[in-house]
């Protein structure tokens, strides 16, 4: 077909072979992708300059040691975030207690355990769509079993606690699952063939081996606890609290609880002041435990 | 019998007695997951059960007011649910094809170097709390609008939809990357060996191969926008505004109450356990807990039968 046409044909320029097309396809798709990158970098710049005051040569830092030991306060000079500090801490002590076993226990079953029926099936695609259920209705489930048939109590720690654990119980399990996965098959056969029992197996062979991307898995889930608010709002967490909790059964705020009551002061101090400074806290928090878990993966990696 | 070390033939039962006993330890946990979604179907269906008792059904599916604490009270729940399917559309607008472009871009084009700086930044994007992005949606995003494009209200539709849209971006962008990752090679060197260009490959082969998994990511990006929270408590507003074919455009720059808001404003409203508005956040509760379970669960099976594909 192709016999009589010359070279140019074959090659033709840019507009003919679509090559135009194609760059700006890639370079739009490039552009895309940084916008919402760019757009929240650009964001996080401005929080961070609004909670060191830069640029306002009158204006002392927001975010200073006194931020961290003051209670919260009327007045933005003197407000802080410390009981929310102490009530997040507390919170994340219960979540690390109840949810993380249960969710490696279940990780553990659906790996090691679990015969491929219909039961375990449908175990896992509840887990999957448990995992998509917005926060706000976990809230709800809690205020109902925790608060009101449990009785234990309006937006105390333990209810707050149980609550998110609730909330980050699937996605623990989901990524405990995929470091047991990654545990190569050999091991097992390994470890049977030496006669040892299913849990003697799981405890001394594969356990110990997937422990480091459990451990990653974790970090990332409590990450995500430890910004969830709607929860908090639904079980009742206290707007503003002086003092830290000295209990599980007493009232506490949490850091983006504290952030939150700040939205509803009128004053600029505190819109672009002291919440500059809750969220780059918060934001810090957040960043230091996703680095903790990044060097736990890369760790892991160079091991093995 | 006695020994420390159990043997293999002497200690069997009581070996076997352990054994089970842990296994039934660590069903219970794996089945706790069936006790959280039948707990949430239970506890809100009860109080939701009480709340239709006192209010119609068809007056709160059908009814056009929300007016829950101001006299007459009246429970339409239909300006909540269409104030959230506003917010969801615009996010929609931004999320998706920001978020497939993103996937293509890092399945298709991205160099190595490229994928190391953009997959952390999307990660980062991910790990950010809601209660932050909504700070932005209300002291630097509707502050811009405001000043440079057009009049809004301090709380509005728009500004909090985009940052929902940005807050969904990483979700849709990784699903959708693992669905392209997962097309295999040979569908790629087949175009290829057709003369085709990369673009051609890409949009034409690998986008159409992987438009399962793609569209069950776009599900699920819808699907937390609708559940998604704080971004609208802290940018949106409260009110809850009748959207009409002829005011969407009023109604998008200024303040609306979504489904999740008004949850939030009954539970900090100081109402008594037994106010038929304490059970009406149950309604609205289970109500966005059917809606988005429908869209998970389809989101899923899509998923599922796309996988079987390529296997």
């Amino acid at each position: 077909m192709a016999t009589e046409s010359s070279d140019t044909d074959w090659f033709g320029d840019g507009s003919e072979t679509g090559a135009i097309r194609g760059r700006l396809f890639a370079w739009a798709c490039l552009g895309a992708t940084l916008f919402g990158i760019g757009m929240v970098m650009i964001l996080l710049l401005y929080v961070v300059m609004d909670a060191f005051a830069i640029g306002q040569p009158n204006t002392a830092p927001w975010l200073d040691w006194g931020f961290l030991t003051n209670a919260t306060s009327r007045f933005a000079d003197e407000a802080g975030l410390y009981p929310a500090i102490i009530g997040s801490v507390m919170m994340m002590g219960v979540i690390a207690l109840s949810a993380l076993p249960i969710g490696v226990g279940a990780a553990i079953y659906l790996e090691e355990y679990a015969p491929d029926n219909k039961l375990v099936r449908f175990i896992e695609i509840n887990i999957g769509n448990l995992a998509g259920v917005p926060s706000v209705v976990y809230g709800l489930l809690g205020l109902a079993v925790f608060v009101q048939i449990m009785n234990l109590g309006m937006g105390t720690v333990i209810v707050g606690g149980f609550t998110v654990g609730l909330l980050i119980l699937p996605i623990v399990i989901i990524s405990a699952q995929e470091a047991l996965r990654g545990v190569p098959d050999s091991r097992r056969q390994a470890s049977f063939g030496m006669g040892a029992t299913r849990w003697q197996t799981t405890k001394n062979v594969v356990l110990p081996e997937a422990l480091p991307g459990i451990l990653t898995g974790t970090i990332l889930a409590l990450g995500r606890a430890i910004g969830e608010t709607a929860p908090l709002l639904m079980i009742g967490a206290a707007a503003s609290v002086y003092s830290p909790p000295s209990g599980l059964f007493d009232r506490f705020s949490a850091m983006p609880r504290q952030i939150y009551a700040w939205v509803g002061m009128p004053q600029q101090e505190f819109q672009y002041g002291v919440m500059a400074a809750g969220v780059v806290t918060l934001l810090t928090v957040l960043l230091l435990m996703n680095a903790s878990a990044i060097l736990i993966r890369n760790k892991y990696q160079r091991e093995s | 019998m006695s020994g420390e070390q159990p043997t293999l033939t002497t200690d069997g039962s009581r070996r076997s007695l352990k054994e089970s006993a842990i296994r039934a330890v660590l069903f219970g946990c794996a089945a706790l997951s069936i006790l959280v979604t039948g707990g949430i179907i239970l506890t809100l269906g009860i109080d939701a059960i009480e709340f239709f008792t006192r209010v119609s059904p068809v007056d709160f599916f059908t009814g056009t007011d929300w007016s829950p604490v101001i006299r007459p009270y009246s429970y339409g729940v239909l300006p909540l649910i269409l104030n959230t399917l506003l917010v969801t559309v615009l996010s929609a607008f931004i999320a998706l094809p920001v978020g497939l472009a993103a996937a293509i871009y890092l399945s298709e084009y991205a160099s190595e170097r490229m994928r190391s700086i953009i997959k952390p930044g999307l990660e980062i994007l991910a790990g950010i709390p809601t209660v932050v992005y909504g700070y932005f949606a209300l002291v630097y995003i509707t502050p811009f609008i405001d000043d440079y494009l057009f009049q809004v209200s301090t709380f509005n539709a728009l500004s909090a939809s985009i940052m929902v849209g940005v807050m969904i971006i990483p979700m849709v962008s990784s699903i959708s990357e693992d669905a392209l990752s997962a097309v295999p090679d040979e569908l790629r060197q087949a175009g290829y060996g057709m003369g085709a260009t990369k673009f051609q490959v890409s949009t034409g082969v690998v986008v159409p191969a992987a438009v399962s998994g793609i569209f069950s990511s776009f599900i699920l990006g819808i699907s937390r926008a609708i559940g998604e929270t704080m971004i609208v408590v802290v940018a949106a507003g409260q009110s809850a505004k009748m959207i009409y074919p002829g005011n969407v455009d009023e109604v998008v720059v200024s303040s609306i109450e979504t489904m999740t808001v008004a949850m939030v404003k009954l539970v900090t409203g100081e109402i008594s356990a037994d106010a038929t508005q304490y059970k009406a956040m149950f309604a609205i509760g289970i109500t966005l807990f059917a809606m988005t379970f429908a869209l998970n669960l389809a989101s899923t099976l899509i998923e599922m039968r796309y996988r079987e594909e390529y296997k």
